[in-house]
């Protein structure tokens, strides 16, 4: 049997082209134990990794309304310094690495990418099992943290020795830190095992005529943040290893010759630059690893909710590939005020700046994808729209912290914590939110309650722009993050107490909205009303499984043909608004869509 | 099992040119089965960790205020009345390039399946990886008599010792993982699991010599960071 080449199939668009992948070898469960604990199903996977990171999540989450307690109304809560620096550490670590790149990366990544390229299962279900309880192990080094004496650390989620491992530092002279250190190498050698599945099922696994180019953008997206993850995450790997040696050993990577308390510790010769320049060199990638994903995943939600294709897709995964590259040579950007060499600052400004093209394609383009659109307000779309504005609001602050000369006066000030909060935070947070409405009845099939998705949409998006959008006004008075009391003084021109006492409300508000979230999955995937097959009429591969919820093996006998791209939306004279990926041209012959 | 699948025959399309084969539709490496592939990529990944490793090194080597001990007098060997400079870790590099060459060789004749000499050159494979091993013990265990620990060495900066431990023990870690899988891989090998496609224990995946592939790869990868440790921590 000759195989037909792309072209072949480009020109004869009825031809299959040959079958280059051999059918996988999946092993079906049989017992309770390899069925929903040790399972090799990439879905199941997908949702323990999900239900994991939200539940470390919620830990996150009460330690941030616990810190806007204090800053707000100070001693109504008891508590000292120390564990105020150890909420703030474990909220930003929880937050960033075990929540969010958990969730889009092990949990969307897991259940979507399989479905959406057209493969039964990830490439190597049991690497991808034991991946998922390397995580779990994580996790529980790291909620072990608080149960040990002197607790978890406190050196804030940045780690910046020598404070990280110093005694006064909450942590530092005891386990927390160890545990923290400990905790990221686990994970990051978990998410190897797991991110290496992702990208070879993108790249080695897809069904016949599902080309990279006719991939939904979903996949895009969180394959590149994947790739990013598997080069960035050594970075921190590293970093861990040797600070963990620092402190258990007595070695000098990072400490300096130290004087405390009049006595000169062991240390010397280290440098403490040296880790924050590991640090960032994970850490920047890492926005981009939370972000990537959600920029295509909102590309996706708002292409099928405006029932029409997504406006330039080539330049939108070209946008993804080239900000994943970029992210790797701007990490210096954290570090302005670090006191390296000032060069440097120019250079990473410059490229920093740059990162604002490919975005602002991105941008442009979901505006205009909903341009003229038949846009229906499901919660998705909210969530969606609410996504665009606030990467927008995030992202044009990033331009004035990029800029080294605005950057220092705004540095370690409320500014920064709005800023990121807004770009990293809220804005795939939002994602997240409209991607469970979105994928729920697929997952469960049951949608979730509409009216109790409204509220949590409104509460969620209005809260999160009280909590945020003062924090900036804060930052250009001068007020300091990190400062367990902000005192009133003449520095500031008038009274910040009644702002922060806004946004704590504001905070306690939208975090409450969460739960109702919580709720309203728990009992909707029982009550919730029935969704049927492919309820949102949407044209990626997802919905055309055998049974749904899709089962074991994800599809038929036979794996879907793909035949176009994922957004042939509102075709004129086709039958449908919506033609999917795996319908032949001759069923929608008198569609005029284009070949793509 | 989709037993309806298995009648579809599996091609392997011609080679062609980059673009386009990865504007093509499902593989982006055409021909190349799933496990060399992952193990190309994690070992990219796994670059970016020694590479951090030796770059910490060196910025570390310039931050120390200390002097850098000598590296061709700290690892001498002292043989009869002679001070030979660097005797040991010329042969374990010898023994660790060696083993490379054998390792290629029991990709060939695996391809071959020719179990017995693939059996063989795996065997001797892992010895002398296990040698590799052995006489790194021997050095860290002559080091760490003259006084060398990690956080300090009567040569001079308190790093030398730190990075040499963490270095070369990482190495070495990544070095006996691979003994023990050379010798799984041997054992596999000489009782014929991947002739006859016997299901793994864990991943009930079928045996094929392929493995012997991507156990080779991993190999030259340990190998070929052994040069750079070697240039870049020995040498200089």
């Amino acid at each position: 049997m000759a195989a037909d080449s792309y072209e072949d199939v480009v020109k004869n668009k009825e031809s299959i082209p040959a079958l280059e992948v051999a059918p996988q070898d999946l092993y079906h469960a049989k017992s309770f134990w390899t069925k929903y604990i040790f399972c090799q199903d990439a879905k199941v996977i997908g949702i323990q990794y999900g239900l994991t990171a939200v539940a470390i999540g919620l830990v996150g989450l009460v330690s941030s309304w616990l810190m806007r307690m204090q800053i707000a109304f100070p001693g109504l809560i008891p508590m000292d310094a120390a564990q105020y620096y150890q909420l703030v550490t474990m909220h930003g670590m929880i937050m960033v690495v075990y929540l969010l790149t958990a969730l889009f990366l092990g949990g969307f990544g897991n259940y979507l990418i399989p479905l959406m390229v057209g493969a039964r299962d990830m490439v190597f279900p049991y690497v991808n099992m034991v991946s998922f309880w390397v995580f779990f192990l994580a996790v529980i080094i790291l909620a072990s943290s608080y149960f040990v004496p002197g607790g978890p650390t406190g050196a804030g989620w940045t780690l910046y020795p020598p404070q990280a491992i110093t005694s006064g530092t909450p942590g530092g002279d005891g386990l927390g830190i160890v545990l923290m250190l400990v905790s990221l190498a686990v994970f990051v050698i978990g998410f190897t095992m797991g991110g290496l599945n992702y990208v070879i099922t993108v790249l080695q696994a897809r069904t016949r005529g599902m080309t990279l180019m006719r991939l939904p953008l979903t996949v895009w997206g969180i394959f590149t943040a994947t790739v990013l993850a598997l080069f960035a995450f050594p970075a921190l790997f590293v970093a861990g290893i040797m600070m963990t040696l620092d402190n258990m050993l007595g070695t000098s990577f990072f400490m300096p010759a130290i004087i405390q308390f009049g006595e000169k510790l062991t240390h010397e010769g280290g440098s403490p630059i040296l880790f924050q320049h590991l640090f960032w060199f994970f850490g920047h990638p890492e926005v981009y690893i939370v972000a990537l994903p959600a920029f295509g995943i909102v590309s996706d939600l708002i292409s099928v909710h405006a029932r029409k294709n997504i406006f330039g897709y080539r330049m939108m995964v070209w946008a993804i590939v080239i900000i994943g590259g970029l992210s790797f040579v701007v990490w210096a950007h954290h570090m302005y005020v670090a006191g390296m060499n000032p060069w440097f600052g120019f250079f990473f400004a410059t490229t920093t700046l740059i990162i604002a093209v490919p975005t602002a394609i991105k941008v442009y383009n979901w505006v205009l994808t909903l341009w003229r659109g038949n846009i229906k307000l499901t919660l998705p779309m909210l969530f969606s729209i609410a996504f665009i504005i606030t990467f927008v609001n995030g992202g044009l602050t990033g331009l004035f912290l990029g800029n080294v000369a605005v950057d220092v006066p705004l540095s370690d000030t409320y500014f920064v914590v709005a800023h990121f909060h807004m770009v990293m935070g809220i804005a795939p947070v939002l994602v997240i939110l409209g991607s469970v409405y979105h994928w729920f009845p697929l997952i469960t099939g049951r949608f979730l309650n509409e009216r109790l998705g409204k509220i949590h949409f409104w509460v969620t998006f209005i809260g999160s722009y009280s909590i945020y959008f003062p924090m900036h006004y804060l930052g250009f008075m001068g007020v300091t993050r990190r400062y367990f009391e902000v005192f009133e003084g003449e520095a500031f021109t008038y009274s910040i107490t009644g702002i922060n006492q806004f946004i704590t409300v504001a905070a306690l508000v939208t975090g409450a909205a969460q739960f109702l979230f919580i709720y309203n999955i728990i009992v909707s995937s029982k009550f919730g009303k029935k969704a049927g097959k492919n309820p949102w009429k949407a044209c990626s591969l997802e919905w055309r499984t055998k049974d749904v919820p899709p089962t074991h093996g994800n599809f038929d006998k036979e794996l879907p043909v793909v035949y176009r791209w994922a957004y042939d939306y509102s075709v004129p004279g086709a039958d449908e608004d919506y033609i999917t990926q795996d319908t032949p041209p001759s069923a929608v012959a008198n569609a005029r869509a284009e070949q793509t | 099992m989709e037993e309806s699948s298995s009648s579809v025959q599996v091609v392997i399309p011609p080679k062609e040119s980059f673009a386009k084969e990865w504007s093509s539709d499902q593989k982006a490496f055409k021909g190349v089965p799933w496990g060399k592939a992952m193990m190309w990529i994690f070992l990219v990944s796994d670059t970016f960790v020694f590479s951090i490793f030796l770059i910490s090194y060196m910025t570390v080597r310039f931050s120390t205020k200390n002097e850098w001990p000598n590296p061709s007098e700290v690892f001498g060997l002292h043989v009869g009345q002679a001070n030979v400079p660097l005797l040991l870790i010329a042969i374990m590099t010898f023994i660790l390039i060696t083993s490379s060459g054998t390792m290629a060789l029991a990709v060939k004749y695996g391809y071959e399946k020719n179990r017995k000499m693939c059996g063989y050159l795996m065997l001797a494979t892992a010895v002398l990886g296990a040698s590799f091993v052995g006489m790194q013990a021997f050095e860290w265990t002559k080091l760490i008599m003259e006084g060398v620990r990690p956080w300090s060495n009567p040569f001079g900066a308190p790093q030398f010792g730190a990075i040499f431990f963490m270095i070369t023990g990482f190495h070495g870690t990544h070095v006996t993982i691979g003994v023990i899988f050379l010798f799984i891989m041997t054992y596999k090998v000489f009782r014929g699991h991947f002739d006859t496609g016997k299901r793994g224990f864990f991943t009930s995946q079928k045996s094929d010599y392929e493995a012997i592939e991507i156990m080779g790869l991993y190999w030259h990868f340990v190998d070929l960071v052994w040069v750079f440790i070697f240039a870049f921590f020995y040498l200089w």
